[in-house]
């Protein structure tokens, strides 16, 4: 194991640019700040080394190493110009960070000011610590990506011995206008089809129709209840809820018509579209509504290539 | 295309940077444009890019859903904040490009960027 994330890190360090990772709030210095004050300056800003900056161009570096040398020798005060590098290791923003590195080993020094190829301006500056995290943060990003592919429930329906077996996912839907936690149980449902190793089309077609009902619920009945029931070769989903119900079933599935009321609508819903992509996703869909009671929507999808056969019996009953 | 050729085209920029050189490489093989969302889902293929005027976490859980590779915001529109916590949580490269949404469409079909079918293994009705 310890091989493979070496490889994984050889490969980030090529991948990621110096521009990635950098710091872009720099704190800089003039040639003419008294070395005295630079101690403060290093200190409140927990730093220990910084770029010295003239009229808008980079003049030199100085480090805590040249505070102490000043320190040590005993030097009356004067101006940073006198103890600051001049010579400046720097870097361009689209080099690869393999390269910051290695100039970094090379050279010895804590930091190296970037700039931008193009308008030639000081960008940003890179420490090894930068490096480092922008590292880990990209390795977790591809770890959680990674794990979703390893997750070894694929074989669940195979594994267990019955003549029959389900596996039965709820998700509760909040009515109301909180829209930020809204198509949760979509995403949900979809990323434990796919761990369970359905194909990817049927996955996203199971979770646009769930979507679809799971704003419905949220915007016209004050929230609900989303069952699936996962079978070897099918999926089953029932949405229901106890709200106001709906009227005439027959004009609610007619694409383009909406009681969307504006804000709703100014949140890119209403286009009347939603039951006729349920309808569209699903191999069978039923849709049963009681004025005062409230309503009842399930939907198969087959899971495997017969959809284009069974879908012609697609029913819709008030 | 390359999804960096398509933030060339557009003169896009990405609004979370953590990805940008990996996701510059993705193939971006369609593209679908609209401000509903219950249009965005009657959308099909992966590998698309998806353009947009809506901003809310939303558009980004429509795009989780279906797969698309990107979405770019349209005429200067930055998303909200939570939308872009979301689409970092999900891996979702962002752009926002200044170009209204008629010129952005028309330079990425210009450029021979396909619409995206409206097919996933079966017409819609
Ligand atoms: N669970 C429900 N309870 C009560 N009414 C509903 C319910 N679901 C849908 N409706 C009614 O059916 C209409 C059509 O729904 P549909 O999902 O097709 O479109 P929409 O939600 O208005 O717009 P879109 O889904 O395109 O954003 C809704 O406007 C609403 O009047
Ligand atoms: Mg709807």
């Amino acid at each position: 194991m310890p091989e493979l994330e070496i490889t994984k890190i050889q490969e980030l360090v090529y991948e990621l640019r110096v521009g990635d990772v950098m710091k872009k709030e720099v704190i800089t210095v003039t040639p003419s700040t008294p070395v005295s004050e630079l101690r403060g300056i290093l200190r409140d800003n927990r730093i220990s080394g910084t770029p010295v900056i003239e009229d808008g161009c980079l003049v030199g570096i100085i480090s805590i190493e040249d505070f102490i040398r000043w320190l040590a020798e005993g030097s009356p005060n004067c101006a940073i110009a006198d103890w600051m590098t001049r010579n400046v290791i720097t870097l361009f923003q689209d080099e690869p960070l393999i390269q910051a590195i290695n100039k970094l080993e090379r050279f010895g020094f804590g930091r190296l000011p970037v700039f931008a190829r193009d308008t030639k301006k000081m960008i940003g500056i890179l420490t090894k610590g930068d490096s480092i995290v922008g590292l880990l943060k990209k390795l977790d990003v591809d770890y959680r990506q990674a794990e979703m592919h390893s997750v070894r429930s694929k074989h669940i329906f195979e594994d267990i011995v019955a003549d029959r077996s389900s596996l039965i996912f709820e998700y509760d839907v909040a009515g109301g206008s909180n829209v930020e936690r809204a198509g949760a149980s979509a995403s949900g449902l979809k990323t434990s089809l796919m761990r369970l190793g359905i194909n990817p089309q049927t996955a996203r077609r199971a979770a646009i129709a769930t979507y679809e009902a799971e704003m419905n619920l949220m915007f016209f009945a004050n929230g609900g209840l989303i069952t699936a029931i996962i079978e070897s070769n099918s999926i089953w989903i029932e949405m229901t809820d106890d709200g106001p119900g709906i009227e005439n079933v027959d004009q609610a599935m007619r694409p383009g018509f909406s009681t969307a009321p504006d804000w709703v609508r100014e949140l890119g819903f209403g286009a009347g579209m939603g039951l006729h992509n349920i309808k569209t996703c699903a191999d069978r869909m039923r849709l049963d509504s009681t004025v005062g009671v409230g309503t009842r929507l399930e939907i198969e999808i087959l899971v495997g290539g017969k959809r284009e056969v069974i879908r012609d019996h697609a029913t819709v009953t008030a | 295309m390359k999804l960096k050729d398509v933030c060339k085209i557009l003169e896009a920029e990405s609004v979370w940077k953590i990805d940008s050189s990996r996701s510059g490489s993705r193939e971006v093989t369609s593209c679908q444009a609209s401000d509903l969302i219950s249009d965005i889902l009657s959308f099909r293929g992966p590998d698309s890019l998806l353009l947009t005027g809506l901003t809310n976490v939303q558009v980004i859980r429509a795009a989780e859903l279906l797969d698309f590779v990107a979405i770019c915001f349209v005429r200067g529109k930055q998303p909200q904040p939570e939308a872009v916590k979301l689409a970092e949580d999900k891996g979702i490269p962002l752009l926002a490009t200044p170009l209204l949404m008629y010129e952005a469409c028309g330079r990425l079909y210009a450029a021979g960027l396909p619409a995206g079918t409206r097919k996933e293994g079966v017409p819609i009705a």
